[in-house]
């Protein structure tokens, strides 16, 4: 019995001094800020910036990066862990409810006091949550060598002459259609790049493009509240402009390189592609689309005619339109992390937002439009379609769009219309019952 | 017998504990949650068995899946086992090269189902775009996309079972049939196939429950497309955990159930052919 004995702890301390063993090497590798990364295009340049910030302050900051599309997933696992993330990110304010319960009150920091307009954090019941530290835009991408091209057209239908003078959904639809009957001498394949119907790569259909629709919805319904705010609220949705949806799409999938029913093979990149080698004068795509367009091998587009026209669905007033700016990329700092963690955390943010170098970096390696104060006139990155956002931002004569499809339901709702949108264009389904089965998916996700 | 008894703890403690780690341990807390409501595993309230009635009432995606799910594993399970099974007699057969043909056909298995999935969506894919198809436009392109490839992969392991199992068949029952003058059809149902009995065991188990398991190949050919109507219970699953907020703890008890079906499918099949095996 005694030696069964023995032979059992040995084995037991064995197994469990391994362990341990594993446990204190990774101690002594403990970041006092481990910040989990969303963009996984920006890696590099978030690893460079944590060497930096250690060698000026001593901070070890660790930053790991969550695969495409995995955020969730990685975050989810990454906070069970002994050493959770200390900055993490929420999607907005659906993201912020279902994390909640790690978000610490940062309404006393600075990083909240840089913002430069306060409404864009994330608030609830008087404290400050999460906070956005990239703006962005999307609108209709145009190459306007070729829209010169087809204004200089002597056989052309419409009168225009720029693509200024191009201010609602008609307008474009009088000039695309007729792009389209004039391929051949404007030498492109389609008006449109691919609308991108392929799992996963449908976001811009049903997400950017469903957000106008909504945003129109739900503004008449509440005419003073919050846009995204009330949609959040909403636990029905009527689409009360399902025909303008419908007709944008309609516009993106008959005058396109594609014919209809092999969208569901493209992706984006597929059709960002197409864009940069100059075979389509348009897509509809936003200005994190910059590296894509010039990174494409062989492109044919210059970066001065790369322009953004706002999305119009032909509402009343929407001359006055501009293209839709907003964020789905808010910082949090971890609730449960040690005061000492989270000063530090903040700290570094506070280092990457207001500091010269810090700064050089957000506008010139992660080409951040932010929203915070702390950045001049002058450093706002040089792509040109991040000068277009900020173009539109600063035209008080339009009306910027806000980022309402924050306030979407989740992955399965969006999943929902990409699916309906899919089917449509491959005349599977009448555009009635897509528009039913949107609805009743809104409401099924809200109950 | 003495000394192995005493050090019975050393050798099955480390086993023990890597089984519980990686195992016992995540399949209790899994089943616990499947009556939680939770984000993350740590805050977790108990609400019962409404995320089991969640996953029926909410809609007919779990329904749809698994009625896709079974139409897939009769048909691969009968495909791959009858491919498998020719190939095997065939390369059992004193030709030229059946080292080198057993190599080829086991190949495939060798890969993993994402890049798999991948090369053959743009494989079919490749093949229906002249007639104007792509292999999202209709569920039965992602049907049969989905058989082929796991047909494809599953095909050489279950050939290589079976070549086991028929190297092993013993060769003086083979003689006494054909002395008693048994033709080859003869020869092949009476004795070949209730000797390989074993292997027909372990290749329908393995089989039935890859098939029902399927996920990295259905999420990189078709993920659901069109319309979700290609989606098998594992996509589903995860496109219920991770897609819907709030409905961590549905997933998980539409987990359970799948676990429940898996094994009494698998269980039941086993000891169905069991039953056939000859002693030897």
């Amino acid at each position: 019995m005694k030696t069964k004995f023995t032979a059992f702890f040995i084995a037991l301390a064995l197994t469990f001094s391994c362990l341990s063993l594993a446990g204190c090497t990774s101690r002594k590798n403990t970041a006092l800020v481990y910040f989990l990364n969303f963009k996984p295009e920006s890696a590099a340049v978030y690893e460079e910036l944590a060497d930096k910030y250690e060698a000026e302050t001593g901070v070890k900051v660790k930053v790991v990066t969550a695969a495409a599309n995995t955020y969730e997933q990685t975050l989810k696992s990454e906070i069970a862990k002994s050493n959770p993330p200390t900055i993490f990110q929420v999607n907005g304010p659906i993201g912020y409810d279902a994390w909640e319960d790690y978000c610490l009150n940062i309404k006393d920091s600075k990083l909240y006091s840089y913002l430069s307009d306060k409404d864009l954090a994330i608030h609830d019941d008087g404290g400050v949550y999460a906070i956005p530290y990239v703006v962005e835009g999307y609108g209709i991408i145009y190459n306007n060598a070729i829209m010169k091209r087809y204004f200089a057209l002597p056989d052309k239908k419409t009168s225009f002459k720029d693509m200024r003078e191009i201010k609602s959904f008609a307008d474009l639809k009088a000039v695309v259609e007729d792009m389209t009957a004039n391929k051949k001498k404007l030498s492109i394949e389609g008006v449109f790049a691919s609308t991108s119907l392929s799992a996963g790569e449908d976001w811009r259909w049903q997400t950017h493009l469903l957000n106008l629709p909504l945003y129109y919805e739900i503004t008449q319904k509440h005419k003073d509240a919050d846009p995204t705010l009330s949609l959040l609220g909403s636990d029905e949705i009527i689409l009360k402009y399902a025909a303008n949806y419908k007709n944008i799409f309609d516009l993106y999938i008959n005058n396109s390189i594609t014919p209809k029913n092999l969208l569901g093979s493209k992706s984006v990149a597929d059709s960002m592609a197409e864009f940069a080698l100059g075979k389509v004068a348009m897509v509809q795509n936003g200005n994190w689309s910059w590296s894509q367009i010039s990174g494409v091998k062989g492109n044919t587009v210059k970066a001065e005619d790369i322009k953004m026209l706002p999305i119009y669905i032909g509402v009343e007033g929407e001359e006055k339109q501009g293209i839709c700016v907003g964020t789905e990329n808010y910082l949090a700092i971890n609730k449960n992390a040690t005061a000492e963690q989270q000063k530090a955390s903040l700290d570094f943010l506070e280092w990457l937002f207001s500091s010269e170098i810090g700064k050089k970096y957000v506008t010139e390696k992660l080409g951040f439009i932010t929203p915070f104060n702390t950045f001049k006139e002058s450093e706002i990155p040089a792509d040109p379609l991040a000068r277009e956002i900020t173009r539109y931002m600063k035209d008080e004569n339009l009306k910027t769009i806000p980022w309402v499809f924050n306030a979407f339901p989740g992955e399965a709702f969006k999943k929902t219309v990409g699916d309906g949108l899919l089917d449509y264009a491959q005349g599977k389904k009448e555009w009635n019952k897509i528009k039913d089965e949107i609805v009743k998916s809104w409401k099924s996700e809200r109950d | 017998m003495k000394p192995l008894k005493r050090y019975f703890p050393i050798f099955v403690l480390p086993t023990l504990i890597a089984f519980s780690v990686a195992f016992l341990i995540p399949f209790i807390m899994g089943l616990y949650l499947s009556f939680t409501e939770f984000t993350t595993v740590e805050n977790a309230t108990f609400v019962g068995f409404k995320n089991y009635i969640t996953a029926f009432t909410e809609n007919d995606d779990f329904l749809n899946a698994l009625w896709f799910t079974v139409k897939f594993a009769v048909t691969s399970v009968i495909t791959i086992n009858l491919f498998a099974f020719i190939l095997a007699l065939m390369l059992t057969r004193k030709i030229w090269g059946t080292n080198l043909f057993r190599t080829v056909f086991f190949m495939p298995n060798l890969i993993g189902g994402i890049v798999l999935g991948y090369i053959w969506q743009l494989i079919i894919n490749g093949v229906l775009l002249p007639y104007g198809y792509a292999i999202t436009s209709d569920e039965g392109f992602g049907f049969w996309g989905l058989v082929v490839l796991m047909n494809w992969q599953m095909i050489g392991y279950t050939m290589i079972i079976y070549i086991a199992g028929l190297t092993s068949v013993p060769t003086d029952i083979l003689e006494a049939a054909k002395v008693d003058g048994a033709g080859a059809l003869t020869t092949l149902f009476k004795i070949t196939i209730p000797s390989v009995m074993p292997s027909i065991t372990i290749c329908l188990f393995l089989t039935i429950t890859n098939s029902f398991k399927m996920f990295d190949q259905n999420l990189a050919l078709t993920a659901g497309a069109p319309g979700g109507r290609t989606k098998m219970l594992a996509l589903d699953i995860y496109e219920t955990f991770y897609g819907k907020v709030g409905f961590e703890g549905v997933g998980q008890a539409k987990a359970v159930i799948f676990f429940i079906i898996v094994a009494s499918i698998a269980l039941t099949q086993l000891v169905l052919t069991r039953r056939k095996e000859v002693e030897q």
